[in-house]
């Protein structure tokens, strides 16, 4: 133990007019940790049922920028990248998250699309990515970092591409956050939590807001509606990292 | 960093006889509190955030012995390592360590004030390692060797025109007949520049807005994405940080989240808020191989138990400094050290000591807003108060100063007198005015008169007119 850590601690509890805590102390400290228990929580989004959240969600992302398309099916989503990205006049080219989640999408439809799974590379325009949940209250994207997911492809490419199935939209941050804590209280979380909200942006001169400083310029939703299949899909994935 | 706040009136001065810095600072005086009203309107919760947010700070100020250890171990446990440092020298050292460790030439930064605090960036540059501030503030105020003016918008005391043209110096590589007129340019350009430096860097240093004692997590809120690229892409990701930073669990954190965006530039959300826990895990692609964390005192732990504990609840959101009329005149460098405005104004002394930086208490109208918009509710007013009565019991303040203070307290405890006095007063000035009904020049008031008339006082004074209206309450 460091001569440094004991003196601050000592220079604290001196401060405080105290020794150390006595069991008794710990233990109910130890208790509120572990309660890990809600704050006031703002009921814009909690207050709303599922087609509330979700509609929310939508207001609140394109509210920062972010722009989203709504598809009915994953069968329908390489159309609406693929166009999306037509449209904006970027290459039909990007690196997507080697994520088994993405793997109900029928990519192989759309063949013109070229597609790389992997981390980001410096050259990379555009990402493809899953998220862990979506949070209506801010249009917040949740994503987690994993040797699935790594997190290069939500900063580097100018362009990132979210999939978020319906039923990822929760209410609050701390919502998403318990769809973390599924497998025991901290135990397995991930290296990065990355909770995105639109794309990146700077005010650094004059206040003049510019999007895209250093991290993507774009951010583009593909939300994803009653889709079966894609749902079972993260079912079984959630229900693994339960196991 | 070496502090200049001694300097305060001298650098007002010249603050305000800066013609682009008031440019500057016009642009930031109505948008800062604009947005923030606007924000906070759209959330009927935010009082009770508020009260929430100051007692979770207050809880974990009452047990930081715990929640320190708590911390520290859950980082281990996750793989990182904290590095304890009583002082900006140990702090500096230990990052330097872990540097040298790594063998590194090129470090990236984010933006942290406790870096700024330390010094971090002369002590790398003095032993051969480049540091690279990647948020476009900082990086513009690298360029130019100037100190950041603002906690979250380093470069506000620039106008456009000035960051072309330190750009035009510093990149020499590019063309030199490009269009270098609108901010987007320059941002692009800025873009451009830094990209391939977070791919070289072989050292990340961001600062953390938040720790969270259940996880051993750091949590940084930006907007740009530097502080991902700064902390994603080299091998080593240090966190240099202060230990007023930590809070218990994610919960309390998003509390404080809730508030840090909407007060700082009133956005829901900032950008980016990202939570990270220790080093890249295996089977990752990508991410840190080490995780550090370097915690520093430098004064905080001795502020605990005093009147100026309450300051240690700060999330840095800079709503007192947006708000400030002080601030807003005179701008972030004038105050002649890292932390600039009423937080400044009450964290300065307490961290470098009241000799250095007595003018800074003293730099209020105690107008009361900063309280008014604080997140966590810290009475900044009330203890710039106690630094003032600190530097009186010090005989801190100038001798003419102190004696007419003493004067007037000696008056002021004798009512009758007093009220004497003052009617007198006021009638002879009121005589000598005229039909002006200012003063040019005064004798003992010159600090005044130098910059603007002194308004003679207008018939009678309140205590008298209330006297009268009182009688005449009775009579009815």
């Amino acid at each position: 133990m460091s001569e440094a850590r004991e003196r601050i601690l000592a220079d604290i509890r001196n401060s405080l007019g105290r020794g150390r805590l006595d069991p008794a102390g710990y233990a109910e400290l130890r208790a509120r940790v572990a309660a890990h228990r809600r704050n006031p929580v703002p009921a814009r989004a909690t207050a709303l049922d599922g087609r509330g959240r979700l509609e929310l969600f939508v207001a609140m992302a394109k509210e920062v920028q972010a722009t989203v398309t709504r598809v009915s099916s994953a069968e329908a989503v390489p159309e609406a990248v693929a166009r999306y990205l037509a449209a904006e006049n970027f290459p039909a080219e990007l690196v997507m998250a080697p994520d088994p989640s993405l793997d109900a999408i029928p990519w192989s439809t759309w063949p013109l699309l070229q597609i790389r799974r992997g981390r980001a590379v410096a050259e990379d325009r555009v990402s493809l990515t899953p998220c862990h949940a979506a949070v209506a209250e801010t249009g917040t994207l949740m994503l987690i970092s994993g040797a699935q997911t790594p997190t290069t492809l939500n900063f580097l490419p100018e362009t990132h591409i979210v999939v978020v199935r319906d039923d990822q939209v929760v209410a609050t941050y701390e919502d998403g956050w318990d769809r973390l804590r599924i497998g025991g209280p901290t135990e397995g979380l991930p290296r990065v939590i990355n909770f995105i909200t639109g794309p990146s942006r700077t005010a650094d001169i004059e206040q003049h807001i510019e999007l895209g400083a250093h991290g993507p310029r774009h951010l583009h939703i593909v939300l994803v509606e009653n889709d079966q299949a894609l749902r079972r899909e993260g079912d079984e994935r959630r229900g693994a990292s339960a196991g | 960093m070496l502090a200049t706040s001694r300097n305060f009136k001298a650098a007002a001065r010249a603050g305000l006889a800066n013609d682009n810095l008031q440019r500057a600072l016009g642009l930031a005086r109505t948008g800062f509190p604009l947005r923030r009203r606007l924000a906070v309107e759209r959330l009927p919760e935010f009082e009770a955030l508020r009260d929430t947010g100051r007692s979770i700070k207050d809880h974990t100020l009452q047990h930081l012995d715990f929640y320190l250890e708590l911390y520290e171990g859950k980082v281990a446990a996750s793989g990182g390592k904290v590095h304890w440092a009583r002082t900006s020298e140990e702090a500096c050292a230990a990052v330097l360590q872990i540097c040298r460790s790594a063998g590194a030439k090129i470090v990236t930064k984010g933006k942290s004030m406790v870096a700024e605090e330390i010094g971090l960036n002369d002590v790398l540059e003095a032993n051969g390692i480049t540091p690279v501030e990647t948020d476009l503030g900082e990086y513009i105020i690298q360029l130019r060797h100037e100190p950041p003016s603002h906690i979250i918008a380093p470069a506000i005391h620039l106008v456009k025109e000035q960051v072309a043209e330190t750009f035009r110096a510093e990149h020499h590589s590019l063309a030199p007949e490009r269009l270098l007129v609108e901010p987007r340019q320059m941002c692009d350009e800025a873009r451009a520049v830094l990209r391939p430096r977070f791919l070289a860097a072989d050292v990340g240093i961001t600062g953390a807005n938040f720790l969270v004692a259940e996880t051993g997590s750091s949590i940084i809120v930006t907007n740009e994405g530097n502080g991902d690229l700064t902390q994603t892409l080299p091998r080593i990701h240090i966190v240099m940080t202060s230990i007023e930073k930590l809070v218990p669990t994610f919960e309390d954190a998003a509390t404080l989240l809730r508030l840090l965006a909407r007060s700082a530039t009133g956005q829901e959300f900032s950008s980016y808020t990202t939570i990270s826990t220790g080093p890249r895990r295996a089977g990752d692609l990508d991410g840190p191989e080490q995780y550090h964390v370097v915690l520093l005192d430098n004064g905080r732990s001795a502020m605990i138990g005093t009147e100026f504990q309450d300051m240690l609840r700060c999330i840095r959101c800079s709503a007192c400094i947006n708000h400030c009329p002080v601030y807003a005149a005179v701008g972030g460098h004038a105050y002649g050290w890292v932390y600039p405005g009423p937080m400044g104004a009450v964290l300065t002394p307490s961290l470098i000591g009241i000799e250095q930086a007595g003018h800074l208490p003293n730099a209020s109208t105690f107008c009361g807003r900063c309280e008014s918009v604080c997140p966590v509710k810290i009475p900044l007013p009330k203890m710039m108060r106690h630094w003032r009565e600190r530097e009186y019991a010090k005989k801190l303040s100038p001798p003419v100063y102190r004696t007419g203070l003493s004067v007037w307290a000696w008056v002021a405890r004798r009512p009758a007198l007093y009220h004497a006095l003052a009617a007198i007063a006021s009638r002879a000035l009121g005589w000598a005015a005229g039909e002006r009904g200012r003063f040019r020049a005064l004798p003992l008031a010159a600090g005044w008169t130098r910059v603007r008339d002194m308004p003679a006082p207008e018939g009678r004074s309140f205590h008298s007119l209330w006297a009268q209206c009182q009688k005449s309450a009775g009579a009815r």
